[in-house]
């Protein structure tokens, strides 16, 4: 049948996995191609995603304090609500809830741009123009997601500890002395830079999704729509995942 | 011979689309590739410019083979070729403008030398003073006209094209005929992929016709025109077979 056999692509698992480390090396190493997106992708997957991250951050912090009174009033002193309320936002529901958020808005947003792209031939079309799709595509995406989630993050932490707060001095008895005395009784610096850590980990993971997902999309608008779902749903359990990983590595 | 493709297959899931394939392309010629729907042109032309891997066979550009070739020598083959998708493939979050500039940056080209070369294209396609439109606001006649407009701003040794006038007005298709001639009389070697009869014989030097994953006949324009191979008769003369006619 043929005149001149081409050797076929080695498809053993090891195989693959360093042809496709290969190629995320070769794309993280194109740095005049991703390095100009940057900034721009920073401010599309981060910096607009703030709204919602302080919108999800006010009402975990206002459930908070009023949850930790109902189960300390009468065993411990109230004013362990400014603990309870700083250590958790900022060592759990911070970076978990901001994250699952973001899964929905990045990694939908992600994955429907590249897999539309990929549907319609444009990622074939930067191809044939010589640029790497994974520098081109992934790689800004996936480091301004990995920047980006910290800060968002940030964002929340600081707009959930005041949640907590002003809603304690209004609808609890307790003064800004006595929250605050809670707050800082158990504070420790690990506990913001555990939840920035998870954060990055977080951002990585739902933008790597994202791309993957819309890269390997086939078929029309139908084949879009099901590598977006799966993108979220993927992101979200890696998100869980990476949490109690973190939760055994670093506590 | 400039493109030299021997002994292609290929095979998606249980679909042997290409199944050995033979062809040679001449320097300078508009050939043109014909068949029927699903009968692998476009997974041919996307082997041509290392998009997909062959299962087996070779795929020769200036005397190199195409696969397995370090990424820069890939890039580097790629900077020759223009290439014109069947749907345009234009970039919809970027201007006409900035569709053309994006493979002329990639060749380290100066700002100056960009507009100048995007201004000449888009003039070449008639559509002078779009630089600024984006895909959306174009039709369908336009953006083949900008797809096209984006290979040949590249001033590439090969353009490939998918399909180049499927779903035109006669009209818009005449007028992407007569580019694809004037490209050719500018040097440049054109493959193209297409079921239009009137166009192929307009623009083609030579023709092939694939059947079943293989050449079923190639020859020159004229030749191919009076032919009495019962299949190409019934392609050029849209003619179905007695299965399909029943």
């Amino acid at each position: 049948m043929t005149s001149a056999a081409y050797p076929t692509a080695d498809h053993r698992p090891l195989a693959v996995l360093g042809r496709g480390a290969q190629r995320v090396a070769r794309a993280l190493a194109d740095v005049r191609t991703w390095s100009p997106l940057l900034l721009g992708q920073m401010q599309r997957l981060g910096v607009e995603s703030v709204p919602i991250a302080i919108f999800i951050a006010v009402f975990t912090g206002i459930v908070l304090a009023l949850l930790s009174s109902y189960i300390f009033t009468g065993a411990v002193p109230l004013y362990f609500v400014g603990a309870l309320v700083g250590k958790t936002v900022m060592m759990e529901l911070g970076p978990v809830l901001t994250g699952m958020a973001l899964a929905g808005r990045v990694g939908a947003n992600i994955a429907a741009e590249l897999g539309s792209m990929k549907v319609t031939e444009q990622v074939d079309a930067l191809e044939t123009l010589a640029y790497d799709p994974l520098a081109y595509l992934a790689v800004p995406r996936v480091l301004a997601a990995t920047l980006m989630f910290p800060v968002v993050t940030a964002f929340a932490m600081a707009i959930g500890v005041t949640a907590g707060w002003i809603t304690s001095i209004n609808l609890l008895d307790l003064s800004t002395p006595e929250f605050f005395k809670g707050l800082r009784q158990f504070y420790k610096f690990k506990d913001v830079w555990f939840g920035l850590v998870k954060a990055a980990s977080f951002g990585m993971a739902v933008a790597i999704m994202g791309c993957h997902r819309g890269l390997t999309s086939q078929g029309g608008a139908e084949g879009v729509g099901a590598a977006t779902t799966r993108a979220v749903v993927l992101g979200c359990e890696a998100i869980l995942a990476l949490d109690a990983f973190w939760a055994l590595v670093l506590l | 011979m400039s493109i030299r493709i021997t002994g292609l297959a290929k095979r998606f899931g249980s679909k042997q689309v290409l199944n050995g394939i033979d062809l040679e392309v001449a320097d300078g010629e508009n050939f043109v590739i014909l068949g029927r729907s699903g009968t692998g042109k476009s997974v041919l032309l996307k082997h041509i410019v290392g998009l997909l891997e062959p299962d087996a066979g070779e795929v020769v550009v200036d005397g190199e083979a195409v696969q397995g070739r370090p990424q820069e020598s890939l890039d580097a083959l790629r900077a020759s070729i223009g290439y014109v998708f069947q749907f345009a493939a234009l970039f919809d979050s970027m201007t006409v403008a900035e569709n053309l500039a994006l493979g002329l940056r990639r060749r380290g080209l100066d700002a100056a030398t960009i507009t100048e070369r995007t201004t000449e294209a888009l003039a070449l396609v008639n559509l002078p003073g779009s630089e600024l439109k984006l895909p959306a606001e174009l039709s369908g006649g336009m953006r083949k006209r900008v797809g096209i407009a984006r290979a040949i701003a590249l001033r590439p040794k090969y353009i490939l094209y998918d399909e180049p006038t499927s779903g035109l007005d006669p009209v818009t298709s005449a007028v992407i005929d007569r580019l694809m001639v004037r490209t050719r009389e500018l040097g440049v070697t054109g493959v193209i992929v297409t079921h239009d009869m009137k166009s192929a014989f307009s623009v083609g030097d030579r023709l092939a016709l694939l059947h079943e994953g293989r050449v079923h006949a190639v020859g020159p324009a004229e030749e191919m025109r009076v032919s009495t191979d019962p299949l190409v008769r019934r392609f050029i003369d849209g003619i179905p077979d007695d299965a399909e006619a029943a």
